[in-house]
C-alpha cells in the first residue's frame, strides 16, 4: 500500500522551471500599482513558472529552460525550489481542473524539440515585501488570484506549493435514473433545485407526464437535456410569455411579448427592405452586404461569469459570440468585435457585500479578457461603450458582439439523415457545466461554480481557419456552435427536424472520471458541431489536421425524430424531438406599469458653467476611454477606416470596409440605463435614437440600417419589473417601425441581481441597441473639427429634457422630463444624410450624454480646434441656460459646414447655424456660460480613466 | 499594364495564431507580387518548398498564442525544423520579411540582427498592449499603426552601435518621447535588417495602411494608395533588381 502510494506520487510529480527578469519590469510595476489601489505599498517582482511532467531528467529540463523558456538578454532561470530572504513568495496558477490556455502551445514547442510532454502548467510567482501574513492573504485573495479559477500558495522566505495534478483520463460510465414518477410536487421542486435545473414546478410536471407515458423514470442525461433546452437562456421564456398587461389606463393581453413587439416591427418593415436575408432564426441575423457577400451579426451577454471571474468571463463571452457568427448560415468570417460594459464606479469606496469583487477589479479584468482574447484571435475590436452606475455593483454587464462576412448562397444550412455529426475544435472537459441553467438564476454570495472557464483564443483561431476552408470546399452542410448546453444544445438544435444518434465514447476528454451526462452537457469552449456527408469526411479531417485542429465523428443524423445518446453501450438519452423542442408550456404572467421619477428640480441660474461641464466630462461614462481603447487591436485585418477614436475624440461609430471592397459597414450602439429610473419606454426609444444618431453622424444611411436588441433586466418576478420590460419592448416596436429600421437579431438576460443577506442589488433596466448600416466607403464622415472659420449648425430642437441627465446626476437628482423621440427626427436624419452625400458636411457629432456642451467639447478635442456657439440661435423650447447646455434631447447633431456651402446645406437640411470654429483653442458658449480652454477641459475629460 | 518578364513570388507563412496573413498577402499583391499563403506544417512536411519562392513573409499575429514570449514558439519551430532551408534562402539573397510577430520570430531565431549579434523584443515600457498610429523615419517615411505588447527593441550598447554603423537600422520612431516611441525601444528602433539587407523586420504594420482611407485623418477621401504600400513595393523592387 505504502509502496503503491509512493509510486503514484513519483509518477505524477512535475518539474518546474522558473524564469526571472533581470531588471524590474513594467509588469512588476503594474502589480505594485494594483497593490497601491488597496493602500499597500510594497516592492514586487514577478516570475514565470512552467511545470512540466516528469518524463524529463534534470539535464533535459535545463536545456528546455535555456533554449525555450528564457530570453537570455533579459531573463535568467532556475530549476530549484523558490526562496528569497526576507520576502514573501506567492504562487498563483489555474486550478488543476481549469484548462490552461498556454498548455497546448508549450507542449507543441517541446514536441518540436523532439521531446514529449504530457502535461504543462504555467504559474506566476510574486516576490513581495509585505508587512505580515494577513496582508499577504489579502494580496492573494483580493488582488492576485481569483478563487473561482485559480489557486494560490504562499510562504515566507520559502515556498512549498503543491504540484499540479494531471487531470486527463478515462470517463466514468455512471448513468443514473432520477425518480420523478413517484415524486410529489414538493419532491419535483427539490429535484429541480438540488440539480441546479432551474425548472419550475409546472415544467417538472410536464416532464413527469412525458415519462409516465414512456413508462419509466428519466435518466440524469435526459433531465439535464430538458433543463438546458427549456432554460430561460435558451428558450427566452419570459420574452415569449403571454402577458396580461395593465398600463394604468387600460388592460390588454399580449399573446407573446417577443413576437408582438420585436418580431412584429421587423415583419411590418420587411416588405420595404429587400436586403434582409435571415432574421431571428439562425445564430446571428444576416443582411445583404454587396454583390458577393452577406453580413451576419450577433450581440451576446456574458454577465454572470464576468461577475465571478471578469477575465475568464469576458474572454469566453467574446469566444462565444464569435462562434455564433461562425455558426450563422454555413459560417461567416468575423470582421469586427464590439464590447459594451456596465460597471459600478471604479472609485466605489463603501463596504462591499460579501461575494462581490471590487468594481475596479472587474473593470480591469474584463478589459484584460477582451484584450487577450480579441487581440490574439485577430478580430479588430472597434466599437463599444462603458457605462458606470453603482447599481451594477453586484451584477456587471458584459455585452460582446461580432460581425462577419459570408458569401451569398451560404446563408442556409440543413443537416440530413445519414450525415455524420462531427465535433471540431478543443477537447471536452468538466469546465462550464450548467452555464445555461446557471445564467437563468440570480447570483448570490455562494455562487461559485464550474460555470466559469478561461478562453483559449488560439484553439478558436485554429478552428476558425480550418472551418472557413472546409466551408469554401463545401465539406459540411450544417454548422452550429457549442455554447450553453454544449453538445446537448448543439446536436439537439441541429437535429430538431431529423433526429440524431450520438456515441459519447468517441469524444476526446480533458478530465478523468467525467460522467456521461457531464460529457454531453459540458460547455467547454472552442468547439463547433458540423454535419458532414460521409464521402466528405476524410477530406474534412485532412484540412483540419493540417491546421492542427481535431475533427472527430461522434454520431449520425437519423430520420427517427428522436435524440438518442449512448455511452459504453448504455443509453443516456432517448427523447422525442417534438417533446424536447415543443413540450415547454408557455409562461403566463401579469404585468403593470406606471411612470417613476421624481419632481423636476427647479434650479437657480448661474452665469458660468465651466465647472459643471468639467465635472460632466470627468464622469466615467462620459470621460475619455483611451486607456481601454488602446488595449484593443482595432486595426488588425487592415479594414478599419473609421477608428474608435478620432484624434483624441470619441468617434460616433466604427467603419469597417471588409475585403478591401467599395462597401463599408458603420457600426454603432446606444445605451443609457439612467433613463429607466423614470420611464423604460423612453429609455428604449432614446437608445434606439442614440444608435441611429451615431450611424447617421458617421455617414451611415438610416434606410439601410439594421438593429440588434439586448435586454438586461433584474428579476422580472414582480409585475412592475415585467411591466417595465413590456414598455421597453413596445418602444422598440414603435420606434423601429417609425424609423423603418428592422431588428435582425437579439438576446435577453434576466436575473441580473445580486443577493447578499437581506439586500438585493438589481441593475437598472438596461437595453443595448447595436446598429449597423451598409454604405459606400467614400461616404464616411468623422467627428473632428477640420479647420477654423467654418460654420457650426445644429440639427434638431432642444427641449426641457434633463430627466436622467448627467447634469442632474451631478446634483444627485433624477428628475422627470426624460428625453422623448419625436416625429421630425427621421426626416432630419434623412436630410442630413443627403447633405453628407452631397459633400457638404466636414464633420458631425451627435448630442447625447451631457448634451450640447459635451458634444461641442468632444468635437473640439478631436480636431484640436476651438468653437464658439451663440446660444440665442439655438432652436429651443426652454427657459433656462443650463438646460440649453445640458439637456439631453434626442435626435440632435452638431455639423461643421464650410461658409461657401451654407446656402446649399440650409436648402437640404432643417438645420440652424449656431456658431463657428475659431482660431483660439477654446470652447465658448453664450456670453460666458462656457468659456474655457480646450486643454483645461481635456484634462478633466482624460484624467478619470487612467490605470 | 506592362508585363513583367517574371513575377516575384511571395510565400505568406501561416501557423496557429497568425492573423495578419490576409492583409500582408494583399500588400504584396498590390505591390505586384504573386502570392501564396502556406501553413508552416506544409513546409515542415515537405509538401511545399521555400526554394520555389523569392520572398518569405512572416506576418503579424500571436503565433501559438505567444504564451512563453512573443514569437518564441514559432521561432523554436522554425529553428528546429526549417533552419537549413531558411539559411539557404537567405544565402541566395532572397528576402525574408517579418512584421510584428514575424519580427519577434526573426529576432528570436537569430536571423535578425544576424551575424551572431544579439537583440530581442521585450515588453513595452508601458506594460500594456497598445494599438496606435506612429510616424516612422528611415529609409522611407510613413504613418502606420502599431499593435503589440512586446515591441521594445533591446540590445546592449555595443550591438546598438554596431547596428547603426552597419546601417542596419531601417526604421525609427519619430521621437524618443512616449507615445511617439510607443514601447520604449532603445534608440527608437522600429525596424532593422541584417547586414546584407535581405532579412527585414519591423514592429509597425505597413500592411494596415495599404489604402489612403486606412489613415485616421483621411477617412473620406477617394481610396488610393496608402503609405504602407511603399514598403511592399520597395521589397518587390529589391527582388527584381537583385
Amino acid at each position: 500500500m505504502r509502496l503503491e502510494k509512493l509510486l503514484q506520487k513519483k509518477e505524477s510529480s512535475m518539474k518546474a522551471v522558473e524564469v526571472f527578469s533581470k531588471e524590474k519590469t513594467a509588469r512588476d510595476k503594474a502589480i505594485e500599482g494594483s497593490l497601491a489601489d488597496f493602500g499597500i505599498k510594497a516592492d514586487v517582482r514577478v516570475s514565470d513558472v512552467y511545470y512540466i511532467d516528469s518524463s524529463f531528467n534534470d539535464e533535459e529540463i535545463k536545456e528546455l529552460a535555456e533554449g525555450l523558456f528564457t530570453d537570455k538578454l533579459t531573463q535568467t532561470f532556475s530549476t530549484e525550489t523558490s526562496n528569497k530572504e526576507s520576502e514573501w513568495i506567492i504562487e498563483v496558477r489555474y486550478k488543476d481542473a481549469v484548462s490552461d490556455p498556454a498548455e497546448d502551445s508549450i507542449i507543441r514547442a517541446i514536441r518540436d524539440l523532439g521531446k514529449d510532454a504530457k502535461t504543462v502548467r504555467t504559474a506566476k510567482r510574486y516576490y513581495v515585501t509585505a508587512a505580515d501574513e494577513k496582508e499577504v492573504q489579502l494580496i492573494c485573495k483580493n488582488i492576485l488570484a481569483n478563487g473561482i479559477t485559480e489557486d494560490y500558495y504562499y510562504g515566507y522566505e520559502e515556498l512549498n506549493a503543491a504540484e499540479p495534478r494531471i487531470m486527463e483520463g478515462k470517463a466514468s460510465d455512471e448513468i443514473n435514473e432520477v425518480g420523478i414518477l413517484d415524486a410529489s410536487d414538493e419532491g419535483l421542486q427539490r429535484i429541480s433545485r438540488e440539480g441546479v435545473l432551474s425548472l419550475s414546478l409546472e415544467e417538472m410536471k410536464k416532464i413527469k407526464e412525458y415519462f409516465e407515458k414512456e413508462g419509466r423514470n428519466p435518466r440524469d442525461g435526459e433531465l439535464e437535456t430538458l433543463a438546458q433546452t427549456w432554460s430561460e437562456h435558451c428558450k427566452h421564456k419570459i420574452f415569449n410569455s403571454e402577458i396580461e398587461f395593465d398600463n394604468g389606463k387600460e388592460k390588454e393581453i399580449i399573446g407573446n411579448l417577443f413576437k408582438e413587439t420585436i418580431v412584429a416591427a421587423t415583419n411590418k418593415i420587411a416588405a420595404k427592405k429587400d436586403w434582409l436575408v435571415s432574421v431571428f432564426k439562425d445564430n446571428a441575423g444576416i443582411i445583404n452586404f454587396d454583390d458577393k457577400n452577406n453580413f451576419a451579426m450577433k450581440v451576446e451577454t456574458h454577465n454572470h461569469p464576468s461577475a465571478l471571474d471578469p477575465y475568464g468571463g469576458a474572454s469566453t463571452g467574446i469566444g462565444g459570440v464569435i462562434r455564433d457568427v461562425l455558426g450563422a448560415g454555413l459560417g461567416a468570417k468575423p470582421v469586427f468585435n464590439t464590447d459594451v460594459f456596465c460597471f459600478a464606479r471604479s472609485d466605489y469606496d463603501k463596504e462591499l457585500p460579501s461575494g462581490i469583487l471590487h468594481p475596479k477589479r472587474i473593470f480591469k479584468g474584463v478589459v484584460s479578457g477582451v484584450s487577450d482574447y480579441g487581440n490574439r484571435i485577430g478580430i479588430p475590436t472597434v466599437n463599444g461603450a462603458i457605462i458606470f452606475h453603482d447599481d451594477f455593483l453586484g451584477a456587471p454587464l458584459v455585452y460582446c458582439g461580432t460581425g462577419g462576412i459570408i458569401p451569398k448562397g451560404m446563408e442556409n444550412k440543413k443537416a440530413s439523415n445519414g450525415e455524420l455529426i462531427v465535433v471540431v475544435g478543443g477537447k471536452t472537459g468538466r469546465d462550464g457545466l450548467h452555464g445555461a441553467t446557471f445564467s437563468s438564476a440570480i447570483l448570490d454570495e455562494s455562487s461559485s461554480s464550474s460555470a466559469v472557464q478561461i478562453g483559449n483564443p488560439i484553439e478558436e483561431k485554429k478552428m476558425l481557419d480550418a472551418l472557413l476552408q472546409c466551408r469554401d470546399q463545401r465539406l459540411y452542410t450544417c454548422i452550429t456552435d457549442c455554447g450553453a448546453g454544449g453538445f446537448s444544445s448543439a446536436v439537439g438544435e441541429m437535429a430538431a427536424s431529423t433526429g440524431a444518434e450520438v456515441e459519447l465514447d468517441k469524444v476526446q476528454l480533458k478530465h478523468a472520471g467525467m460522467k456521461p451526462w457531464e460529457i454531453w452537457m459540458s460547455e467547454s469552449q472552442e468547439r463547433m458541431i458540423i454535419a458532414v456527408p460521409e464521402d466528405k469526411v476524410e477530406e474534412l479531417k485532412e484540412v483540419c489536421r493540417n491546421e492542427d485542429v481535431n475533427a472527430i465523428v461522434i454520431g449520425k443524423f437519423t430520420d427517427t425524430k428522436k435524440l438518442v445518446v449512448n455511452h459504453s453501450g448504455k443509453t443516456l438519452v432517448d427523447l422525442d424531438m417534438e417533446f424536447l423542442h415543443k413540450g415547454l408550456p408557455q409562461l403566463k404572467r401579469k404585468a403593470n406599469w406606471q411612470e417613476k421619477g421624481e419632481e423636476e428640480p427647479q434650479l437657480e441660474e448661474k452665469n458660468n458653467y465651466n465647472e459643471e461641464l468639467k465635472k460632466i466630462l470627468a464622469h466615467p461614462s462620459v470621460a475619455s476611454k483611451e486607456e481601454v481603447i488602446r488595449r484593443y487591436d482595432h486595426e488588425v485585418q487592415g479594414n478599419t477606416i473609421g477608428k474608435p477614436m478620432t484624434g483624441e475624440g470619441p468617434s460616433d461609430a466604427a467603419i469597417i470596409r471588409p475585403e478591401f471592397g467599395k462597401k463599408a459597414l458603420v457600426i454603432s450602439n446606444g445605451i443609457n440605463p439612467r433613463y429607466s429610473f423614470i420611464n423604460s419606454y423612453w429609455m428604449a426609444a432614446s437608445v434606439i435614437d442614440e444608435a441611429m444618431r451615431n450611424i447617421v453622424a458617421s455617414g451611415g444611411d438610416i434606410s439601410r440600417t439594421a438593429l440588434l436588441d439586448n435586454f438586461c433586466w433584474g428579476s422580472t418576478q414582480s409585475e412592475e419589473k415585467l411591466g417595465s420590460l413590456v414598455m421597453a419592448a413596445k418602444a422598440c416596436h414603435d420606434i423601429a417601425v417609425d424609423y423603418e429600421t428592422p431588428f435582425i437579431s437579439g438576446k435577453d438576460s434576466f436575473h441580473n441581481e445580486f443577493k447578499s443577506g437581506n439586500t438585493t442589488i438589481a441593475i437598472p433596466d438596461t437595453l443595448l441597441i447595436s446598429a449597423v448600416s451598409v454604405i459606400d466607403a467614400t461616404n464616411a464622415i468623422t467627428m473632428d473639427l477640420k479647420e477654423e472659420g467654418n460654420s457650426i449648425y445644429l440639427v434638431g430642437k432642444t427641449y426641457d429634457e434633463l430627466g436622467g441627465s448627467h447634469y442632474y446626476e451631478l446634483l444627485e437628482k433624477i428628475g422627470r422630463n426624460v428625453p422623448k423621440v419625436r416625429e421630425a427626427a427621421k426626416k432630419n436624419m434623412e436630410s442630413l444624410t443627403t447633405a453628407m452625400k452631397a459633400g457638404l458636411v466636414l464633420s458631425c457629432h451627435d448630442c447625447s450624454e451631457g448634451g450640447l456642451a459635451v458634444a461641442a467639447a468632444e468635437m473640439a478635442f478631436a480636431g484640436n480646434i476651438g468653437m464658439r456657439i451663440n446660444t440665442a440661435a439655438i432652436p429651443n423650447e426652454i427657459d433656462k441656460n443650463y438646460k440649453l447646455l445640458f439637456s439631453e434631447s434626442n435626435s440632435r447633431f452638431l455639423v461643421e459646414v464650410k461658409k461657401e456651402n451654407e446656402e446649399e446645406f440650409e436648402k437640404i437640411t432643417n438645420a440652424t447655424k449656431i456658431g463657428e470654429t475659431i482660431g483660439e483653442k477654446k470652447l465658448v458658449i453664450g456670453d460666458n456660460l462656457i468659456d474655457a480652454g480646450l486643454d483645461e477641459l481635456k484634462e478633466a475629460w482624460k484624467k478619470t480613466i487612467k490605470w | 499594364m506592362e508585363k513583367d518578364n517574371k513575377m516575384v513570388k511571395a510565400l505568406i507563412l501561416r501557423s496557429a495564431g497568425i492573423n495578419c496573413n490576409d492583409e500582408t498577402e494583399k500588400g504584396f499583391r498590390m505591390a505586384g507580387a504573386e502570392t501564396e499563403q502556406i501553413h508552416v506544417n506544409k513546409l515542415i512536411s515537405g509538401e511545399k518548398k521555400l526554394t520555389d519562392y523569392d520572398i518569405l513573409a512572416l506576418p503579424g499575429g500571436f503565433s501559438y498564442g505567444d504564451y512563453i514570449a512573443g514569437g518564441s514558439i514559432l521561432a523554436n519551430q522554425l529553428s528546429v525544423k526549417l533552419r537549413k532551408q531558411m539559411e539557404e534562402f537567405i544565402e541566395q539573397g532572397k528576402v525574408v520579411v517579418g512584421i510584428c510577430n514575424g519580427f519577434q520570430v526573426l529576432v528570436k531565431t537569430g536571423f535578425l540582427p544576424g551575424d551572431g549579434m544579439k537583440a530581442t523584443l521585450t515588453n513595452n515600457d508601458s506594460g500594456k498592449f497598445e494599438c496606435r498610429w506612429v510616424k516612422l523615419k528611415g529609409s522611407s517615411e510613413m504613418d502606420v499603426p502599431v499593435a503589440h505588447g512586446e515591441g521594445k527593441f533591446f540590445a546592449d550598447n555595443e550591438t546598438l552601435d554596431e547596428l547603426e554603423e552597419n546601417g542596419q537600422v531601417m526604421f525609427r520612431y519619430s521621437s524618443s518621447e512616449y507615445p511617439e516611441n510607443p514601447n520604449g525601444s532603445l534608440r527608437d528602433i522600429a525596424g532593422i535588417t541584417n547586414t546584407r539587407g535581405n532579412v527585414i523586420g519591423l514592429m509597425p504594420h505597413p500592411e494596415r495602411h495599404l489604402t489612403y482611407d486606412n489613415h485616421p485623418k483621411e477617412i473620406s477621401k477617394e481610396s488610393n494608395e496608402g503609405e504602407g504600400l511603399k514598403f511592399f513595393k520597395n521589397i518587390i523592387e529589391r527582388c527584381k533588381t537583385k
